[in-house]
């Protein structure tokens, strides 16, 4: 007879499948982990605290450190809520010029997520192939913002560059090339037996669960709650897209999978449109007094970003710092479900799992 | 073991430290308020105000010319006793030309108002400048705003107004134009250009206060045949002397300073001036308000939000079902796309929660985000909720007592609720009860004190 005892495994702070700075304490019975305890805040920065002492225009460089991976969208989520509060009415070409920015950084995103996912099984050349076209985006990127990664690109009113000249070419020209790129990616890695063997029916969750659990972006859809911020309470000006809100309704490994390999495609067409209507001049900020200031009270928004939703709470008594200032971090309220995930599982699927989540510790510790 | 217990100690002395610098900063808050510049000029202002009056009154028989330049002169004065203020402690060149300033109020002479005028109009502009030198460029874009929409507003009837609108203009057109020049002269003329600046800092100054002057006759052309000072107008008399009292004040208070020669005494009396003006500017403003919120307000009418039906249809559930002692408030937050903002009494929280979540009409079944805030009269936790079946989302709010900020935990209506609420506990010190597993989820369990409560200290075991 084997007599087994439970014992208690250290997975990381520092391990290069929790993408990140993140620990689990396991308990495992042989191969079954028995209890997850997930422990965060090794990157906590106070960001909060800190924006307490900093104008509003000093806080966007501080939301690029929170989700490094798509610092766009964090970019966005502060600058509207000011927006917001102080009932500003944005131009056009800056309007267009965000959704450009923050559709090819949803895209890098989910090109780097779906590289390191199937990287964390053994499978090292998607890697390669995924960077190089994120790398192209990031180029496109940098020509617009200065920065390859904490852009520090919309201001309260617009955005802080213009598009270089032929930047928009640029855009135009990488829409078909990417799609061209994904069908690669697909024959490469969506058929792989390997692969559907690891993500099949593994981490699998209802969609009640994710709704309890506060679940967003991805990690939802994949459940086959057809819910996108961008396309049911539309900010800036996704009204104007013809775009799809992809779902799925297995809510394992693979749905959300396949759920961002879509959410590419449907980005690729939003950037297109925006591309085909962009104006050919006019503002790219708003006229804003000098120094921003939200008039008294408090806003609460939300945006669809690359790994759910991201809102920002903003208090304000009125003067040019926030009273309060607080970010609804994606990764954050994701990360929650994981102990129920692991809980039965074999160890074996603990980067599956985890890795199909999808976190930037950045955002997760705030 | 021992260890364990030093660690202990050292946590509670640490949170007894904390405290007591709390209290010390709160006492010393208040002991601050109580010497408020604003009460103390009132104090201080009131016997002045009754003697200047009488005085004001008294240019009214004597030449209508020499009275306008007296009340230009002594508007001057004021605005260099502001700038002075807020120059407050470099302003040893301005200091200068404000000794001049002490004669003015009683000066009976035209000409020689007229030259002090000036001089008071040109250290005005070299405060100004230096002001803004200083980085505090925000002052001007303020005083612009007001200028516009006070302009805008202009009553004929209302002298007062008109007169505030006037020369907070005459007042934004200077500042524009020195900032204009601020900025075509650049770094270049910076070392030759010196002499060519002062010119033109003193060449806007004497706009300025020609600006002013028109302004005052124009009131008074206004004001018709009634004379300002006998009393028909209060309001512009009463104003009137109050600038020159304090102009008085400030050259009283600089010539005694002279005199002492001791800084501390200087300080004083600069303090005092400065509380003295800054008196008057705040209930010049206040008129200035008031004026404009009597021209306003008939003008603005809301329109219902869009989301009315859905806050009336909340509340008539709640009250239908809960009986009507569960909500404080209840509104829509037009700063927050017009969201329903539901106010629960601090111990029906939970039970509403309960109730948005599983009552068949709202569902609110997400959770989107929880959070709380520290407001210093109170602590606040704010949730935002959805419901995927209606479409629809409500903000809850709670507020709870500062000092010992516990609450039930909604944990077992939203798993979702489980790390934000371990949050708010982290980093605010808010008690969830009944949650199964609070703890410090970012700074760790040796953390001493609450980062975001506003009166935190930081702890260091080695400081």
């Amino acid at each position: 007879m084997i007599r087994t005892e439970e014992m208690l495994l250290n997975v990381g702070p520092q391990h290069p499948s929790t993408h990140g700075v993140f620990r689990l304490v396991l308990k495992i019975d042989g191969e079954i982990i028995v209890e997850a305890k997930p422990v965060i805040g090794y990157l906590h920065r106070g960001t909060e605290k800190l924006a307490e002492d900093l104008q509003y225009t000093q806080i966007i460089p501080y939301t690029d450190r929170m989700d490094y991976v798509s610092a766009m969208t964090n970019n966005y989520v502060i600058v509207h809520a000011v927006e917001t509060m102080m009932g500003l009415q944005v131009p056009e070409r800056a309007e267009y010029l965000r959704i450009l920015a923050m559709e090819l950084n949803r895209v890098a995103s989910h090109l780097l997520w779906w590289g390191t996912f199937i990287l964390d099984f053994g499978a090292t050349s998607p890697l390669l192939y995924a960077f190089r076209d994120r790398e192209m985006i990031l180029n496109l990127l940098n020509e617009l913002s200065g920065a390859r990664l904490t852009f520090n690109y919309m201001r309260v009113g617009g955005v802080k560059w213009d598009a270089p000249e032929g930047w928009i070419e640029k855009v135009a020209d990488f829409v078909p090339y990417l799609r061209g790129q994904l069908k690669g990616y697909h024959q490469l890695v969506s058929g792989n037996e390997i692969f559907l063997n690891r993500t099949k029916n593994i981490g699998t969750y209802s969609k009640e669960d994710a709704i309890n659990y506060s679940l967003s972006g991805p990690n939802l859809r994949s459940t086959g709650v057809k819910w996108d911020l961008r396309k049911d309470e539309p900010y800036s000006i996704y009204d104007r897209f013809d775009f799809d809100v992809v779902t799925r309704e297995e809510g394992d490994a693979l749905a959300r999978y396949h759920v961002r390999m879509g959410e590419i495609v449907e980005s690729l067409k939003i950037i297109e449109q925006a591309v085909q209507q962009f104006p050919k001049d006019g503002e790219i900020i708003a006229k804003v007094p000098k120094i921003i200031k939200a008039p008294k009270g408090e806003a609460f928004v939300r945006i669809e970003g690359s790994r759910g939703e991201i809102g920002c709470y903003i208090s304000s008594d009125g003067k040019k710092e926030p009273y309060r200032l607080k970010f609804r971090r994606p990764s954050f309220y994701n990360l929650q479900i994981l102990p129920k995930l692991l809980e039965g599982e074999s160890i074996s699927n603990l980067i599956a799992i985890l890795g199909a989540v999808d976190i930037v510790l950045g955002e997760v510790d705030g | 073991m021992s260890g364990e217990k030093d660690l202990e100690q050292i946590k509670r002395e640490a949170a007894q430290k904390a405290k007591e610098l709390a209290k010390q900063r709160q006492a010393a808050k208040q002991a601050g308020e109580g010497n408020d510049p604003k009460e103390v000029a009132d104090k201080v202002a009131e016997p002045e105000v009754k003697e200047t009056e009488t005085k004001a009154e008294a240019p009214a028989g004597e030449d209508a010319e020499l009275a306008k330049k007296k009340a230009a002169a002594a508007a001057k004065a004021k605005a260099a006793a502001l700038a002075k203020m807020k120059a407050n402690a470099q302003s040893e060149e301005a200091q200068e030309p404000k000794k001049e300033v002490s004669a003015p109020v009683e000066g009976q002479d035209a000409e020689l108002a007229k030259k002090k005028a000036a001089a008071a109009a040109k250290a005005k502009a070299a405060a100004l400048a230096k002001m803004k030198a200083t980085g505090q460029v925000e002052e001007n874009a303020e005083v612009e705003t007001p200028a516009a929409t006070e302009a805008s507003a202009g009553d004929d009837d209302d002298l007062a107004k008109k007169k505030a609108a006037a020369v907070a203009k005459a007042k934004a057109a200077a500042a524009a134009k020195r900032k204009a020049q601020a900025e075509a002269g650049g770094e270049a003329d910076a070392p030759a250009g010196d002499d060519d600046d002062l010119a033109k800092k003193k060449a806007a100054a004497v706009a300025k206060a020609k600006a002013a002057a028109a302004a005052k006759r124009k009131a008074q052309e206004a004001g018709g045949g009634a004379d300002a000072s006998t009393g028909d107008d209060d309001d512009l008399a009463k104003k009137k002397a109050a600038a020159v009292a304090k102009a008085k004040a400030a050259a009283a208070a600089k010539a005694k300073a002279a005199a002492g020669g001791g800084s501390a005494d200087d300080e004083k009396a600069k303090a005092i001036a400065a509380a003295k003006a800054k008196a008057a500017a705040a209930a010049k403003a206040k008129a200035a308000a008031g004026a404009k919120a009597g021209a306003e307000e008939p003008v603005e009418e809301k329109k219902p939000s869009p989301n009315q039906p859905y806050l009336d249809k909340y509340v008539k559930a709640i009250t239908d079902n809960l009986g009507d002692d569960i909500l404080e408030d209840s509104y829509i937050n037009s700063l927050s796309k017009d969201v329903p903002t539901l106010v629960a009494k601090k111990e029906s929280y939970y039970r509403l929660a309960e109730f948005l979540k599983y009552n068949e009409l709202l569902g609110f079944d997400y959770l989107s985000e929880l959070h709380g805030t520290d407001f210093q009269t109170h602590m606040e936790v704010y949730v935002h909720l959805y419901s995927y079946k209606n479409r629809q989302s409500v903000a809850l709010k709670v507020k709870l007592d500062r000092d010992a900020p516990v609450t039930k935990s909604v944990q077992p209506l939203w798993a979702g609720a489980d790390w934000p609420e371990c949050e708010a506990y982290d980093l605010l010190g808010i008690k969830f009860e009944g949650h199964p597993n609070l703890h410090r989820i970012m700074l760790g369990e040796d953390w001493v004190g609450h980062p975001l409560r506003k009166d935190y200290e930081p702890y260091d075991v080695e400081v």
